[in-house]
């Protein structure tokens, strides 16, 4: 396989855009990485989304997508992973270009999500869990991590208290990220006063529902410094499963898909938890925050909590997570969330992040997965 | 929710009946039940009836509930641990929100679980209910 490297990434503040649909927020995410390379000749796009057929009857949302960047006549495919389409779309994209196929792929994730009532959104989600056994029962998809989340308090002997760390840190890196959707600052009291969603998950446990874009370009190896003076290596990419429905697992606690892709990708990059400098995490709850540091190896099963107490994962440490604000705070456009983390990564490491960063970057790894830990996929990338 | 007679039929051993699938090679035991193993990869299962009773293991009392579904919220969901060991998602009826509890024991009752609007198929299924 060859060398993939990522030589330009853009995106649009996630938000509630009442005025503009995809192909706008593509098009406006797409600029942004044009003009983060010298120059640019896509041959295909890979477009992370999970709601585009459910709530706006669209598919063939790559030809949308091309149509919206100007470049009708490339091949290209969406890749559905629920809320972690975007970082699946990335390794498919990694794949067109390791294999020789095409020298220039770009990858798109988007979505919208804010023209539809709560209710709506609420059932469009719960399609990640299993439709004959979980969703037809009106199962909510906060509601599967919720049971999570109790017998992992259960278990581990967490408090309320301890569990509204996270957001709290996330709100505060996402108010100094201009792409953010929260940029408020909260506080404990804010989370555990904050209205129940399916308890014991509240509202402020949760990522906030919006729109967004983000696109990355790569390229091969030998066109790389072409087309950026900065090229960040992708080296080393996995992906990993877990049982659909939740009552068909083995150990609840123990994030299988996680570990499994992470496991390739350290093996890939020939890299270690230890080596990681900077990361990014899928925290669309408090719980899926706390088993992705323990999946990825940043923690053993059932201490991140403790962790994340005692200052641990915060700007300056190794690793440093989310200091994007994460799902929480920067916001999770379900399938385009994955294109952000790998693109906040790759700034990082190139220094030119916009909001928190840390000073000296080298090894970067973004993480995003779809369902409750249900389809993973972890990118590796290095200076 | 798209529903068709034929869907709700080809299901109604498992949600009617609480059949889960044994492997026929490592005897682990699945509810909903699979055609194959998950675990030890092993393609031949066979159907088992599964124990009526157990006990909750986790639960949670959801207040924001898709469309469809407002009528029958708050929805208390279990995470229920059947007598054998063999764990089933389901809601909890039957019970005041805020009287679960882990370990509290269940049993498994056959109850309405959702109306296709006035005129469409209404489906039923397995919930708990404590056990007196
Ligand atoms: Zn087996």
């Amino acid at each position: 396989m060859r060398k993939v490297h990522i030589v330009g990434v853009g995106m649009v503040r996630i938000d509630r855009y009442y005025d503009k649909g995809y192909m706008q927020l593509i098009r406006d995410a797409a600029v942004s990485a044009f003009n983060d390379v010298k120059s640019y000749e896509p041959e295909a796009i890979v477009v992370g989304n999970m709601l585009s057929s459910t709530l706006y009857n669209q598919d063939s949302l790559a030809a949308l997508a091309l149509d919206a960047i100007g470049f009708r006549g490339l091949g290209g495919l969406k890749v559905e992973a629920a809320c972690g389409s975007g970082g699946h779309a990335v390794i498919v994209g990694y794949s067109l270009v390791a294999s020789g196929l095409y020298d220039q792929v770009m990858v798109v994730g988007v979505e919208k999500m804010s023209d539809y009532p709560t209710s709506t959104i609420t059932s469009a989600l719960a399609q990640a869990a299993n439709a004959e056994y979980e969703y037809i029962y009106g199962v909510s998809f906060p509601a599967l991590n919720a049971l999570i989340m109790r017998l992992y308090m259960l278990k581990y002997e967490a408090r309320r208290e301890d569990m509204a760390l996270w957001p709290v840190r996330m709100h505060e890196y996402g108010s100094r990220n201009p792409y953010a959707q929260l940029r408020n600052r909260i506080t404990i009291e804010d989370v555990i006063n904050s209205p129940i969603v399916s308890d014991p998950i509240r509202l402020m446990d949760s990522a906030p529902i919006g729109d967004g874009a983000a696109v990355i370009i790569l390229s091969s190896e030998d066109v790389a410094r072409k087309l950026s003076d900065t090229p960040v290596e992708i080296a080393g990419v996995g992906l990993g499963s877990d049982g659909l429905d939740l009552s068909s697992r083995e150990e609840l606690l123990n994030p299988i898909s996680i570990k499994r892709a992470a496991e390739k990708a350290f093996r890939m990059s020939k890299l270690t938890p230890s080596d990681i400098d900077v990361a990014e995490i899928h925290d669309a709850f408090t719980i899926t925050a706390l088993l992705s540091i323990e999946g990825l190896g940043f923690a053993d099963l059932g201490e991140s909590w403790k962790l994340v107490k005692d200052g641990r994962f915060a700007v300056g440490d190794k690793p440093s997570v989310n200091l994007s604000g994460g799902l929480k705070a920067r916001g999770h456009p379900v399938g385009a969330t994955g294109v952000y983390q790998i693109a906040e990564i790759a700034m990082q490491l190139r220094g030119d992040f916009p909001g928190v960063k840390l000073d000296k970057a080298e090894k970067g790894l973004a993480m995003n997965t779809g369902g409750v830990g249900t389809l993973t996929s972890v990118v590796i990338l290095k200076r | 929710m798209k529903i068709s007679p034929a869907r709700v039929w080809r299901e109604k051993g498992s949600r009617y009946r609480l059949e889960g699938s044994k492997c026929k090679k490592c005897n682990r035991v699945f509810y909903p039940p699979k055609p194959s193993c998950p675990y030890c990869s092993h393609s031949e299962t066979e159907k088992i009836d599964l124990p009526k009773r157990g006990r909750v293991i986790s639960w949670t009392v959801e207040y924001v509930v898709p469309e469809g579904y407002r009528e029958y919220a708050p929805i208390i969901i279990g995470l229920i641990e059947l007598e054998d060991g063999t764990k089933v998602l389901a809601p909890i009826v039957d019970v005041d929100v805020d009287k679960v509890y882990e370990g509290m024991h269940v049993e498994a009752v056959l109850r309405k679980i959702f109306e296709d609007g006035n005129e469409g198929i209404i489906i039923y299924g397995i919930k708990f209910s404590p056990t007196i």
